[in-house]
């Protein structure tokens, strides 16, 4: 038998961006002893990847701003797929988690006034962002990582033990979510430095592993995006919801290639940057949807005019939701009006004095210099989408983040709903404080409400053990890097922005070769120890979190015969009432793949119903659902 | 536009280890990790390197390139002539864990000793904050904890003994950055010097240097403590008022 550890937590947190830090910080306030398992350093989280904001209703740049708008922004953006419940619990609460950010040494740019400044970001009526620059994303993963270390700076003054009642397991896998009959009881993981495993009992886990991004080929997502928390939740037999829909930011670098795909943010835009084509026209005008035509302006003038005047004009229409925008940019570079790296043109060069963008936009500035040698005050930048976010996610209960099995929770990027069929810019960073927050209490009230405690059977603890030392047992295995290209190209050519029913069928036989070729990778020890930090271990083990999830986009997406948000289907570009109802729910099958069924969509409260003109359902709801 | 290019990498652990040749290709707009990539898909898939987000914002890729505390991701091969040997080594400060990673849990443990943010009895939202006070701590929020001003700082890279009584450069900035915190209400002063070993610091530039987010950490930060922290000890009147408690912060004035 290998040799294990073995701890004893009440709330396990799997991830250690802003929802899993946010979800240990409440478990831990209400008295729970907490881990969080990381699989980077503390600190290096995807989370430090957003730039352009965190969008709350505050109302301290436009004071028309409340709840309820934000609610519409974000069902609008969603194409009214989102959990409704999900959007308003985020619209609602969104600003408290902000402020509260503050309240623990967050230090964001402020208005004249000396408030939270808001800047403005697609689909979002108001100025709505919280931002720091362009480095949003690393000012929350440092406050809330640095309210761990406050609060275990209590711990260590009351008991002198810093790790009392929170440890961070910096760089630890987790490979298996551990079941006592139907109940979670656990994980199971490695720890990268060493290899030796761990088990942790505990009764509730909460899953916040961010997204899927690396089983794509262009990603704006590190490597430690390989849908772990999806893949753990479905073995555990949970459900995962809506999968189709992943979001292609419309804006990812696409020049050197070994940085193709990192995210150029939208800040941009919204800081008045624009996106033209090889003509120089600015495209955008020519691809307003009619579900948007309202709120966008018509006219070059009129969305120039917006930026100095919200109030009486429309936004210009490179700041539609990013699905709309994307596509958009596809179409260009298809019809042969790309740039000449096969992008297009977002310029800011020629929008604002120098000054002002290398100080709205520093991160932006430092990285095309660096890594691009282009210098964005004085030429435009080449752009194209990029793999970003998966709105499909676990399937959650939306007060508590609850999963469809006792003790498992879910929270940020990992669970779904909350964004339908597109994510709004600038949700994400709130979306991750509100819901860590909720699944943090959510996983408490369950804890305090179990009788006896479940315990780990030891049946479990030896199959985990097994499967993560499986590779070993093929030294001559196939390579598991070749693997993995193959799977991102798959993903990317065959699943990507534009689908088609007879593509994604050739992906789905592709996938079927693949899974073969997952269980016959192997590696070889590395030297003395065997597997302490061994990175071709480590991506034989996330191989089949990949491909768990590629199968479940894959399917869902030959499934669902619209075209909604981050799911374009060409043989059937409208989007469909009648499909609105219904979401995509993927489990575990028999045989080990993945199983598909159609699950109807609950209706939405009818005072929420009510903050809709008639006329907007209209473009979303069949007849029947009308108020 | 590829060639192949001669690399030297470091693999061992914590007992021993060398230097190994490897000839691997490299295309254009490349950089360093991109290399090192080629070279886990390709010759050795154990060879262990610690990065995360790869374009310059996470702080995990840490090394030395060619002796220079670089990141990975953000040293372009353009930088090198294709003939020129590149040597990459893990950074020097801190064990090395395995081949290119490093055990860096000595900067944890200093980040835990910094008393935290104490923004007094002020509630969420209820915070009123000038652009301009915001923006000197905000420079140093910008840090993304590479470590590698740690690593290059000579106060503990050539004298590892000074490692139990000095923070180092990126915690005498986060002492600095919540001492200049328009809402911190701590004096941070003492602490700098006595418990964090500011003292030590003389000021070479050597972290300023390395730092890729190019915060100004000598001369905006341990700087600027420097001359509080003599503040402090050596203006009578704010040693008076800060015994009264009339000064709390050192840029507070005397009431008139």
């Amino acid at each position: 038998m290998t040799e294990l550890e073995r701890h004893s937590y009440d709330v396990v947190v799997i991830g250690a961006g802003g929802a899993g830090l946010r979800a240990a910080i409440e478990a831990r306030l209400r008295g729970k002893k907490v881990a969080v398992i990381s699989k980077s350093l503390f600190g290096k989280a995807h989370t430090v990847m957003a730039e352009g904001g965190a969008a709350a209703a505050m109302g301290n740049v436009n004071s028309n701003d409340n709840w309820q708008v934000h609610f519409r922004d974000t069902m609008r953006g969603g194409k009214f797929l989102n959990n409704w419940r999900m959007a308003e619990l985020h619209a609602r609460e969104a600003p408290d988690r902000v402020w509260e950010l503050e309240a623990w040494g967050a230090l964001f740019d402020r208005t004249k006034d000396g408030r939270i400044s808001q800047r403005n970001f697609g689909g979002h009526t108001y100025p709505r962002l919280a931002h720091v620059g362009d480095r949003t994303g690393l000012e929350l993963i440092r406050t809330t990582q640095q309210k761990i270390v406050a609060l275990q700076q209590e711990d260590h003054a009351e008991t002198g033990d810093y790790e009392a009642r929170i440890k961070v397991w910096a760089e630890t896998t987790v490979t298996r979510l551990l079941k006592d009959g139907d109940r979670i009881c656990g994980a199971f993981a490695y720890v990268r430095e060493t290899g030796r495993f761990v088990v942790f009992e505990a009764p509730a886990v909460v899953l916040a592993t961010g997204g899927i991004g690396k089983a794509f080929k262009v990603t704006s997502n590190s490597w430690e995006y390989t849908g772990d928390g999806h893949a753990l939740a479905l073995l555990a037999g949970a459900t995962l919801l809506n999968m189709e829909f992943i979001q292609f930011h419309p804006t990812g670098m696409v020049w050197p290639p070994s940085v193709k795909g990192i995210l150029v943010t939208e800040s941009v835009r919204g800081d008045g940057g624009v996106l033209t084509n090889s003509e120089g026209r600015r495209f955008m005008f020519d691809y307003i949807p009619d579900v948007f035509k309202e709120q966008y302006a018509t006219t070059e003038e009129e969305g120039d005019r917006w930026y100095t005047d919200p109030d009486n004009n429309r936004r210009p229409p490179e700041l539609l939701p990013r699905d709309e925008v994307a596509r958009a940019i596809n179409a260009e570079v298809k019809a042969g009006r790309g740039s000449p790296q096969g992008g297009v043109f977002l310029d800011v060069s020629s929008r604002l004095p120098a000054e002002q963008i290398i100080r709205k936009l520093p991160s932006m500035h430092h990285q095309f210099k660096e890594l691009a040698d282009v210098d964005i005050t004085k030429e435009p930048m080449q752009v194209g989408p990029t793999c970003h976010y998966v709105m499909g996610g676990i399937e959650v209960d939306p007060d508590t983040g609850a999963a469809s099995v006792p003790g498992l929770f879910a929270a940020g990027e990992c669970s779904g709903g909350m964004h339908g069929s597109n994510r709004l810019g600038g949700n994400s960073l709130t979306d991750l404080l509100v819901f860590g927050k909720r699944a943090g209490d959510g996983a408490v009230d369950y804890v305090d409400g179990l009788g006896a405690r479940p315990a780990v059977p030891e049946a479990e603890v030896e199959a985990a053990t097994a499967e993560a030392l499986d590779p070993f047992t093929r030294p001559d295995g196939e390579n598991p890097y070749a693997v993995h290209a193959d799977l991102q190209a798959t993903m990317n050519e065959l699943v990507g922005i534009i689908r088609t029913a007879k593509e994604l069928e050739t992906a789905l036989e592709g996938l079927v070769g693949l899974r073969r070729r997952i269980a016959e990778v192997g590696v070889k020890d590395a030297g003395p120890g065997g597997r302490g930090y061994h990175p071709g271990w480590h991506l034989a083990l996330d191989l089949r979190n990949m491909l768990i999830v590629s199968e479940c986009v894959a399917k869902a997406a030959l499934e669902r015969e619209e075209s909604r948000g981050g799911h374009t289907r060409e043989d059937f570009p409208g989007m469909s009432p009648e499909w609105r109802k219904v979401n995509l729910v993927c489990e575990l099958a028999g045989d080990g793949g993945v199983a598909l069924r159609r699950q109807p969509m609950p209706a939405m409260r009818s005072d929420l119903l009510e903050l809709f003109e008639t006329a907007e359902l209209k473009k979303y709801l069949t007849e029947e659902e009308l108020p | 536009m590829g060639y192949l290019a001669k690399f030297r990498v470091w693999r061992g652990d914590s007992g021993r280890g060398a230097l190994e040749d490897f000839e691997v290709e490299v295309n254009e707009g490349e950089v360093v990790l991109d290399v090192i990539h080629r070279l886990q898909a390709t010759q050795t898939p154990d060879l262990a390197v610690r990065w995360n987000c790869k374009a310059g914002k996470c702080g995990s890729c840490s090394a030395e390139i060619n002796g220079k505390p670089r990141l990975l991701c953000m040293t372009r091969m353009s930088t090198f002539t294709q003939d020129e040997v590149i040597t990459v080594t893990p950074v020097r400060t801190f064990p090395v864990i395995r081949d290119l990673v490093t055990d860096v849990s000595f900067n944890y443990a200093k980040a835990r000793e910094v008393p935290s943010f104490d923004g007094g009895d002020v509630g969420p939202g209820e915070f009123r904050m000038k652009q301009i006070d915001v923006e000197r701590s905000q420079e140093f929020r910008k840090c993304i904890e590479c470590f590698l001003c740690q690593n290059v700082c000579h106060v503990i890279r050539d004298h590892e003994d000074n490692m139990p009584a000095y923070a180092g450069p990126r915690f005498l900035m986060r002492v600095a950055e919540l001492e200049m915190h328009p809402a911190d209400v701590l004096d941070r002063r003492e602490i700098a010097q006595d418990d964090f070993g500011l003292g030590l610091c003389n000021i070479t530039k050597c972290c300023t240097e390395v730092c890729p987010e190019h915060i100004k950490i000598t001369d905006n930060a341990l700087i600027p403590m420097k001359e509080r922290v003599v503040g402090r000890k050596y203006d009578p009147l704010v040693w008076l008022g800060s015994k009264i408690g009339i000064v709390r912060k050192p840029d507070d004035t005397l009431p008139a």
